[in-house]
């Protein structure tokens, strides 16, 4: 591709816009040297659903409770993701047959013990699975963020600078998992800046720092999609057909998360898009639309006054 | 054809959800704040155009009635947009930057110039101060005219929501249409009879450019044009494109009747605050089922895994 290239740094303006990209925090203007690229690898096949890391991170960020709010689907009480909640533990239960109920959990017990089909529980799994904002490569809210509050930091993670927040909105229904809101009681917008101030103090997330399984894990993005790949491969020769990676493809819709997960069940079922495209991919033909359509809204007015008397 | 016999041309899919939760946000942008801009702001554009060009072929009572509205719906414009803020008092940081990622970014950049200068050519005809540059701010507006018919269009479409992205290559000539239909509407009922010639041509032009791109929107959208049609932005995309039409009758039929001419301008500028609506309605409806969101992701993913010979028009060559 020729277009729009840009001569120094080999990207292009489309590559800007979707696709994969090696480096998004130097693309964004930070100069060599930049930490590596931070994010979470979310292993739901052992979170337990304590939701410690949803307290962590209120606590730590001084997000606001959102009351006590019984929602009746199952231990799930925080309903999603949103300005007031920035990690949301999902709770999925379904009827299985009752061997899949063994998820490999590492290092527990003895394996292959058969499981005790005459309890309560048999047949019955539960998914649980902590959500979080993705911290896309292609960022769609930070994209159309018309003042440039939102921004790409050093370590390659999305964060609302609230000084700048004029609270217009646009980066909410721009987001295609629903992560980021607008605060009612505030009017700017908020989410998961993955502790963008604890890890300038080379500290990890306070949601991972209390996750007691590790399920949350925290470290440099390539490191993390190593490992993740690793433990697919163990839980499919364990016997667990159904892991999968979601959000870990730099070739995906939104150029990779910074934030990706391994989950037992189709992203759906959490309340994950199965395919999400960062919006601004189809912007250069948004523009060009529009630009056929003034030309003929001008041309229409024109030939308006040519083609009359009166 | 009924609702009902549309709800059947989209074959009922089954998906899985997150206890029927919805995937995307809805927009928080309030109504009528949001809408009302999106009205406004086509409003504004094309009048501005009207006046610019009533002025320079010698029509000076529908210049001088252009302009004001111009302004007056510019202004009114900015206005819900700033309304419509979290933090109202950072109004300006809209002008921090410019970003050509963001719709919102190029439309402030679009609309503050805009109201500026209809603004200024307003004054000067109202005041009959400074009138070359009256009419040089009048002519540079209608210059962002056009732009300010079709911008927020794109401003819609660039958003996860399925409704407004899918139409993109639609809602700016829905929105370009609209503007030129309201434009004419307020020239019909504030300009004087016997200038109102080029503002009946254009509210014709504006109806077709409109009711073909709506035509496109409710048919070749699939399963994710649905909300155009259902429930309450279904009645109000139905009640513009009828109000639309009988604004283009009345203002042909009724041309020699003042009266008619300026319901004829009624029922335009009604059709233009529908169809805004309902296309505001029909995206916060489709964000709110996550079937929009799941369905056409998953049929996208099917498609990418076995070889669909896509055709340029976009028409499946051989799908097993």
């Amino acid at each position: 591709m020729t277009t729009g290239h840009t001569g120094t740094t080999g990207t292009t303006w489309r590559d800007r816009l979707a696709g994969p990209l090696a480096d998004p925090a130097g693309e964004a203007g930070h100069a060599d040297g930049h930490p590596p690229r931070m994010g979470f690898f979310t292993d739901t096949s052992i979170c337990i659903g304590c939701k410690a890391c949803e307290v962590a991170c209120k606590e730590w960020n001084g997000v606001p409770d959102t009351g006590l709010d019984l929602l009746g689907s199952s231990y799930d009480n925080t309903g999603a993701l949103g300005a007031n909640s920035w990690r949301h533990v999902a709770f999925v239960e379904q009827r299985v047959p009752a061997e899949r109920v063994e998820l490999g959990m590492p290092g527990i017990g003895a394996p292959e013990q058969p499981q005790r089909a005459e309890t309560d529980d048999a047949g019955v799994r539960w998914l649980m699975s902590s959500d979080v904002c993705k911290h896309c490569t292609h960022a769609a809210c930070l994209d159309v963020c018309p003042t440039g509050s939102l921004f790409r930091t050093e370590f390659g993670t999305v964060v609302v600078q609230e000084d700048i927040c004029n609270g217009c909105g646009y980066c909410v229904p721009a987001c295609p998992y629903g992560v980021i809101e607008r605060r009612e009681s505030d009017g700017r917008a908020f989410k998961c800046t993955l502790c963008y101030d604890r890890l300038r103090d080379g500290l990890e997330p306070a949601c991972a720092k209390a996750c007691p399984t590790d399920s949350i894990q925290f470290g440099p993005l390539d490191e993390l999609r190593e490992r993740a790949e690793r433990r697919v491969e163990q839980l499919h020769d364990r016997g667990v057909p159904e892991a999968r990676l979601y959000g870990e493809d730099p070739d995906d819709g939104v150029g990779g998360d910074g934030a990706f997960f391994l989950l037992l069940d189709e992203p759906e079922v959490y309340g994950l898009p199965p395919d999400p495209v960062v919006t601004t991919r189809d912007l250069p033909a948004m523009w060009k639309h529009m630009g056929m359509a003034a030309v003929a809204a001008a041309a229409g007015a024109l030939a308006a006054f040519l083609g009359g008397r009166r | 054809m009924s609702p009902r016999r549309e709800q059947e041309m989209v074959p009922r899919a089954e998906f899985r959800s997150y206890y029927g939760r919805p995937i995307l946000k809805q927009p928080a942008w309030k109504v009528p704040d949001v809408p009302g801009y999106l009205f406004l702001g086509g409003l504004a554009g094309s009048s501005a155009m009207l006046g610019a060009l009533g002025g320079a072929t010698g029509r000076p009572g529908l210049a001088r009635a252009s302009r004001l509205v111009a302004a007056g719906s510019a202004v009114a414009s900015v206005g819900a947009l700033i309304h419509d803020l979290g933090r109202p008092e950072r109004f300006l940081n809209m002008l921090r930057v410019l970003k050509p990622t963001s719709p919102l970014s190029v439309g402030s950049w679009i609309l503050a110039p805009f109201s500026g200068l209809a603004s200024a050519s307003a004054a000067s005809e109202l005041t009959g101060l400074l009138p070359r540059l009256g009419t040089a701010a009048g002519a540079a507006s209608a210059g962002l005219g056009p732009a300010m018919c079709t911008y927020t269009a794109v401003l819609l479409a660039d958003t996860a929501i399925p409704a407004w992205h899918e139409a993109h290559r639609e809602l700016p000539f829905l929105f370009a249409g609209g503007a030129l239909t309201s434009g004419a509407g307020a020239a019909l009922i504030a300009a004087p009879a016997a200038e109102q010639g080029p503002a009946r041509r254009i509210g014709l032009i504006g109806a077709g450019m409109e009711l073909a791109a709506a035509y496109r929107m409710e048919r070749g959208l699939g399963l994710v044009g649905e909300p155009y049609r259902q429930g309450r932005p279904g009645k109000l995309l139905r009640a513009g494109r009828a109000l639309t039409a009988v604004g283009a009758g009345l203002s042909v039929l009724g041309r020699r009747s003042r009266a008619v001419s300026a319901i004829a301008g009624a029922a335009y500028l009604a059709a233009g605050l529908c169809t805004r609506f309902g296309v505001f309605e029909a995206g916060k409806a489709s964000a709110a089922d996550p079937k929009y969101v799941v369905i056409p992701q998953r049929e996208r993913l099917a498609g990418a895994a076995e070889p669909v010979v896509i055709e340029q028009s976009g028409a499946a060559l051989s799908r097993p």
